[in-house]
């Protein structure tokens, strides 16, 4: 059996110290179809980077390779300098205890109240006496302005505010990587802003290394260090949020745009259109 | 003519195969899924309240249904049967009739089938729409094993319940019958408690309904459970699979009370 120290000193890709999240020709699919294809990108420790793309492009399978959900079909992804898919599940569940993860609509647990949701995993995973377990979570709830709702239910919430519990219940145990899973996505502005916000503050704040996937391309480059731009399955352009607003990659600037058509087709594939309109002609 | 047969022929033959491989992995499937729940059943019993809560939403929330079920059942049972009893003069034996039947078959078997649509269907939707919603990822990200945490307690649960569901179902059909044969007809009370008390064996009659029920019990919660968590993560998927609940259960029930009932038979006295 592979031990989580034999992983890593097996790791034939030894990550430099500065490099937290590593994925090196990724290669990723379901049966004959391919999703991610060849991606290679480099996650430095205490930075936001987001990964961005259109609907279905593949993004949240990458945050699913690097919390090891699913495993790549060649290639390798390495966390603190672990081989996630080489790692046994204690050894994987070891190593989930340092991430947080914010999904795309929450995931509040909806049986238990938001003081509950932020608690669970201190419950689960540390023997913490109940009087602590109550001031973490109430630290937790300040820390996005909800210290005020720790006894609502989630179907008390609204959205943003379900966003903001996950995200207090991702950085409960105070984790090296927190990924978040589009958490602009269905958000008011001020939301928007409130979010976006807190990802940045969280991160500086507490040390954390977070990958933000997203196709909010606006909100991202007030918060980012780098992006990731994928499309069909691969990485088409990367670089600051600098570099983004100033490039003149066609891909770039039909995402930033928000133009119909360019790179990304508007059309599906199917035959010419004045062919299908006479075919019964 | 003939080439158009044989292709159909076939084709249904590919379709059974197909269905009948599909069946089989399935039931694979299901048996390690059993084994992964008792597997992670010390680990769900370390956190004893997430079974006791799932005793209460399992069994004493169901306890209504069975109850008036039971009550209803007894009574019916005990008009049928001193119509028929009395033709043969016999009627001082309802409460054996009502007593045996219920206590034997009707007991287990229709708390089971009350169960599987009451309890059963709610774990299969509740733990579909946890996975639909995300909310067995995000556990599984929390590094929190969804079978120990949600899955077990709720097998468990149903498992601890049905047998004591069972149980009330067939005192409750007791008393009914005890108030239409004795306070409606008016048939003798000693000879309807005397009789009852010297014909059921507490071996054969009690406690073989009483491992009728168990077995019922745990056929249904792993199928609820199995269900739920087998279930696509979307609308039309969880209710596929809360439907699948009800019908496989009442089908599995049925059959295994045909199966154990030829264990527990005791052949045919001349």
């Amino acid at each position: 059996m592979t031990t989580v120290a034999d992983s890593a000193a097996a790791a034939p890709s030894a990550v430099a110290p500065e490099i937290f999240v590593e994925l090196d020709a990724v290669t990723f699919g379901y049966d004959a179809r391919t999703i991610l294809d060849g991606i290679t990108m480099r996650i430095p420790r205490g930075k936001v980077v987001a990964i961005m793309g259109g609907s279905g492009c593949g993004k949240t399978t990458i945050l699913r390779l690097i919390g090891g959900q699913i495993a790549p079909r060649a290639g390798r992804v390495t966390v603190a300098g672990q081989a996630v898919h080489d790692l046994d599940r204690d050894e994987l569940f070891a190593l989930r205890r340092k991430f947080g993860m914010l999904f795309q609509f929450g995931a509040l647990f909806t049986d238990m109240s938001v003081y509950e949701n932020v608690a669970f995993a201190m419950r689960e995973h540390t023997d913490l006496p109940e009087e602590l377990i109550r001031d973490l979570v109430l630290m937790k709830l300040n820390a996005v302005g909800l210290r005020g709702a720790a006894q609502l239910m989630p179907s008390e919430l609204s959205g943003g505010m379900a966003r903001r519990v996950a995200l207090a219940r991702a950085i409960a145990l105070d984790p090296m990587l927190v990924m978040y899973d589009e958490p602009f996505a269905g958000l008011d502005p001020i939301s928007l802003g409130v979010v976006g916000q807190l990802i940045r503050r969280l991160n500086d704040a507490l040390g954390i290394t977070s990958v933000v996937v997203t196709h909010d391309v606006y909100e991202s480059l007030k918060i980012v260090d780098y992006l990731y731009f994928v499309s069909q399955g691969r990485i088409v352009a990367e670089g600051t949020p600098a570099e983004v607003r100033g490039s003149a990659d066609m891909f770039v600037r039909q995402f930033v745009d928000g133009e119909p058509d360019g790179p990304v087709p508007f059309h599906y594939p199917a035959r010419g259109y004045r062919e299908e309109l006479l075919a019964n002609a | 003519m003939l080439d158009g047969a044989l292709s159909a022929a076939v084709a249904l033959v590919r379709r059974l195969g197909a269905a009948t491989i599909d069946g089989v992995t399935r039931l694979g499937y299901a048996t390690r899924f059993f084994v992964a729940v008792v597997a992670h059943t010390p680990a769900a019993f370390r956190r004893l309240h997430l079974t006791l809560r799932e005793i209460y939403f399992s069994g004493v929330l169901s306890l209504i249904i069975i109850l008036v079920s039971g009550l209803f059942v007894g009574m019916v049972l005990a008009l049928q049967g001193y119509d028929v009893l009395t033709r043969y003069g016999a009627d001082e034996s309802l409460g054996v009739l009502v007593a045996l039947s219920l206590v034997r078959e009707l007991g287990p078997v229709v708390a089971g089938l009350l169960f599987a649509s009451r309890a059963g269907s709610a774990i299969t939707a509740e733990i579909g729409l946890m996975k639909a919603t995300e909310q067995i990822s995000a556990m599984e990200m929390m590094a929190v094993d969804p079978l120990a945490r949600v899955v077990a307690p709720r097998f468990w649960g149903g498992v601890v319940s049905m047998p004591l569901l069972a149980a009330l179902f067939s005192t409750l059909g007791i008393f009914g019958a005890y108030l239409v044969g004795v306070k409606l007809i008016g048939i003798d009370p000693g000879a309807f408690w005397g009789n009852m008390q010297s014909a059921v064996d507490f071996r054969d009659d009690v406690v073989n309904g009483v491992i009728k029920s168990f077995v019922f019990g745990a056929a249904v919660s792993l199928i609820a459970v199995f269900e739920g968590y087998d279930a696509k993560p979307t609308a039309e998927g969880v209710s596929t699979a809360t439907t699948r609940t009800v019908v496989e259960s009442s089908l599995a029930i049925l059959a295994l009370d045909f199966v154990l009932t030829v264990f527990m038979f005791h052949g045919v006295h001349a």
